[in-house]
């Protein structure tokens, strides 16, 4: 059994019992696995390759509804509900949950259009309040100052750090609640990374993050609680401090004193 | 409604046109394939094999001839364009790489893959046809040696290209001379993909009629002299197909039927060597 | 020794690429002699004329010129939203056992000779549009139409390669922004492969352009402008095929060569634009 620490906030996501199994695969990735997310806080996913820490941030999207076969079970609890449910409503459940990925993803659009495309998607049509809310979208990633004078432009134009904020950007934009981040700064230079590490404690104030890295010093920079996972399940999710300084399963202290891994 | 909601009505009707699409291009091609094998095995027997052709009425008219000029005109073609094409696909990866002249031949082979075969039939004709004053199988397989030429080159030179440099570089740590290196060590990394653009390649050819239209022409009979007429699956076909006869027509679809098996078992075999590479 | 048999290894080989550059040169050369006669005949005349008569030596080139141009535009009109829905199905819909089976047998199907289409159409075609628009089925429409399912195979499974080098990453971010497939298609896959898919579009319009069997059966090699597209027509290729071999004078030949040069050159064109400008770019691009 994982050893779970009591999280007094309220909490983003409930996971219970959650199994998860790809198309074709004998044995599940993610195995009877529980653990609260707390609201309004930095919860951060760690473990070796292949631990299931990315399979499990992506089922709470339902990215693998994308590809057919995979298999849920258990339940994601948010908002009392189990998005798990096959009548899950998966547009909407993905503008309140959105994601960050591995390496930029601008689209072939303009910057303006690429943070305006979610609320398009939205219905937002009238111009100055698509305006107000990119504008803002853009401060709250803090790259507002350096792209200003060039909305228009091809948002492929911009440096990796740059277009990775603009991802950012882009996902806040719909004011989501819970923002999910998949090793968003493996394809970073380390400048940028620093920079998207401040803004990702900025960003705590307004939604609850989960980001998964395999960079340890990152979990312990940026987050609040950490969990970390091994062969599929939780082992320990506790305080942050209390995970790199006084773990409670030996597991975890072999993993992150660089025992394996 | 919502706008999400319209989105998503969107969605379904675009995603319910493009399954549609789907479901009609594929019946199309269902309904061509079933008319090629339903008439062609219907109008396969022994005597197609074993005679040559008869003037229409006749019972017995066979495709024998077309079968075996089919065969003698693509087989020259083959010995001509494959060693051809595999030196200067050679060329092009060994030698040019991304040198100007290299390149240039590259985009012409491109262009020359989608030029329309029956130009080539009326260049054959006014060098090889209108010279000797008669049409004949040199004529018919050259038009068909142009056609094959850049696509064998093209694959050549792709699959070259996939072999890594590393198994060069050590061959000629060895000491071994360029010709070498290529021939023994380059060639056996590349067969399987060399070996498959072959096979496309007369896939290719052996479905071509325009441009033997008018160089190898037709014979309703055999023969196998080169410098003569020489008949060809294709062109008989056209000619059995558009005839007024109903034992032709008949002819025509056993032809057809044949022809598309050749050139189907042929894809398939060369997927199979891609697949088998993959596969190692 | 080895040094020289190295040296002619190398050298012959690229004796016989340059040859390639030299055939295609040769071509260009050969037609055009062979033109000449007609071209001092009739100059520019030649594609502005509409009258092809043989027996009074006189050969204009616009009738066969329009059903070209008619029957291209056809088959395009026809073909390009087919193979956009065959390949948004391919790569967006289809279930994984079904798109390799799908996708495998439309390549296949585009592997399948012309004169097969070309003979399928005049049994089978031919009354359905005879039945249904009147005339005798032998038409532009037909040929057209058939045009169109022909190179069907060959769009849907370029386009579907082309949607198919959109980054995974860059749908899935689309999708987790709350977006359907067609958002993501309209938006991310076509903006994204938009150069491929066109180039391939111009590839096989300079395919389709040239194309001779699966037309000849179908068209009927009148030479005569009508806007009814159930009436009988002729095109460059369709000529060419019907008549080389029957050609009787210097001057009938002559200007079937010249309408071999036309064929070719506008051929070559399409083609370039759809190498050099779409294609082209898209691998620099990668």
């Amino acid at each position: 059994m994982a050893t779970i620490v009591d999280i007094t906030e309220e909490k983003a996501l409930k996971v219970k019992d959650f199994e998860f199994m790809y198309a074709g695969a004998d044995a599940p990735s993610v195995k009877k696995l529980n653990m609260p997310i707390a609201k309004h806080s930095i919860t951060a996913l760690i473990g070796p390759s292949g631990c299931g820490k990315t399979t499990l941030l992506r089922s709470f999207n339902r990215m693998h509804d994308l590809y057919p076969g995979n298999k849920y079970s258990g339940e994601i609890l948010f908002k009392e509900r189990n998005i798990l449910n096959p009548k899950e409503d998966l547009i909407k459940l993905r503008i309140q949950i959105g994601m960050i990925f591995q390496k930029p993803t601008a689209f072939p659009m303009s910057i303006f259009d690429n943070v305006a495309y979610g609320l398009r998607l939205q219905g937002l049509k009238n111009k100055t309040e698509l305006q107000g809310r990119v504008e803002k979208a853009l401060q709250d990633a803090a790259i507002w100052n350096e792209v200003k004078d060039r909305l228009k432009h091809d948002a492929n134009g911009l440096s990796g750090g740059q277009q990775q904020r603009l991802c950012i950007a882009r996902a806040v934009a719909v004011e989501p609640e819970i923002l999910l981040f998949d090793e968003p700064t493996s394809a970073l230079d380390p400048i940028s990374t620093a920079g998207i590490e401040e803004l990702i404690v900025e960003l705590r104030e307004r939604v609850s993050i989960i980001i998964v890295t395999h960079n340890m010093q990152q979990a312990a920079r940026v987050s609040d609680y950490t969990g970390f996972m091994y062969l599929g399940e939780l082992v320990e999710l506790g305080r942050t401090e209390e995970i790199f300084v006084t773990p409670k399963e030996r597991l975890t202290e072999e993993y992150i004193t660089g025992k394996f891994g | 409604m919502t706008h999400t909601q319209k989105r998503i009505i969107i969605n379904n009707i675009v995603m319910a046109l493009s399954t549609l699409s789907a479901v009609i291009g594929i019946s199309f091609l269902i309904w061509i394939l079933s008319v090629l094998v339903i008439n062609g095995i219907d109008a396969l027997s022994m005597t197609i094999f074993a005679n040559e052709g008869a003037p229409p009425g006749n019972e017995d008219g066979g495709l024998k001839h077309a079968l075996i000029g089919q065969l003698i005109l693509v087989t020259y073609a083959t010995l001509f364009g494959v060693p051809l094409g595999v030196l200067a696909g050679t060329y092009l990866s060994e030698y040019g790489q991304k040198a100007k002249l290299a390149e240039t031949i590259r985009d012409v082979s491109d262009i020359m893959m989608s030029a329309p075969s029956i130009v080539i039939g009326a260049f054959v004709y006014a060098i090889v046809v209108a010279p000797t004053g008669h049409f004949s199988g040199w004529a018919g397989s050259i038009a068909l040696t142009i056609i094959m030429l850049p696509i064998v080159l093209r694959t050549t030179d792709d699959m070259l290209q996939l072999v890594p440099s590393t198994l060069r570089e050590a061959a000629f740590a060895l000491g071994a001379p360029k010709y070498k290196v290529i021939t023994q060590v380059v060639y056996r990394g590349a067969k399987a993909g060399i070996l498959t653009g072959i096979l496309l390649a007369v896939a290719r050819v052996a479905g071509e009629t325009a441009p033997l239209l008018f160089t190898s022409f037709n014979d309703n009979f055999l023969n196998t002299d080169m410098s003569q007429p020489m008949a060809s699956l294709t062109v008989t076909m056209y000619n059995y197909a558009t005839s007024p006869y109903e034992d032709w027509q008949k002819l025509g679809w056993a032809a057809a039927f044949i022809l598309s098996m050749f050139i189907l078992t042929l894809n398939i075999i060369g997927r199979l060597f891609l697949l088998k590479r993959k596969g190692k | 020794m080895s040094n020289i048999i190295d040296k002619i290894f190398a050298n012959s080989t690229k004796f016989i690429a340059f040859g390639i550059l030299l055939l295609v040169a040769w071509i260009f050369t050969v037609l055009f002699e062979h033109s000449l006669e007609s071209i001092e005949a009739f100059g520019f005349n030649f594609i502005t004329e509409d009258k092809w008569a043989p027996n009074l030596e006189k050969f204009g080139a616009l009738p066969a010129i329009y059903g070209s141009v008619i029957s291209t535009f056809l088959a395009m009109v026809l073909a390009v939203p087919l193979a956009i829905g065959v390949a948004i199905f391919l790569s967006e819909i289809a279930h994984a056992k079904l798109k390799a089976p799908v996708g495998v047998s439309i390549e296949l199907l585009a592997a399948i000779p012309s004169v097969i289409y070309g003979m399928w159409g005049l049994f089978y075609f031919v009354p359905i549009v005879r039945d249904i628009f009147g005339g005798i089925g032998i038409s532009m429409l037909t040929a057209g139409i058939v045009l169109s399912i022909m190179i069907l195979p060959f769009m849907a499974a370029v386009t579907r390669d082309a949607m198919n080098t959109t980054p995974d990453i860059l749908k899935e971010s689309a999708y987790a922004l709350g977006g359907t497939k067609w958002d993501v298609v309209k938006d991310i896959i076509i903006p994204y492969a938009k150069a491929g898919i066109i180039g391939s579009f111009i590839l096989a319009l300079g395919r389709a352009i040239g194309e001779t069997m699966a037309v000849t059966f179908v068209m009927g090699n009148v030479h005569k402008i009508s806007t009814d597209l159930t009436e009988p027509a002729t095109s460059i290729p369709v000529t060419l095929a019907n008549e080389f071999a029957e050609a009787d004078s210097g001057l009938y030949y002559s200007s079937l060569f010249e309408l071999s040069l036309l064929l070719l050159v506008i051929s070559f064109t399409i083609i370039s634009i759809a190498k050099f400008y779409f294609l082209r770019r898209k691998r620099i691009g990668q």
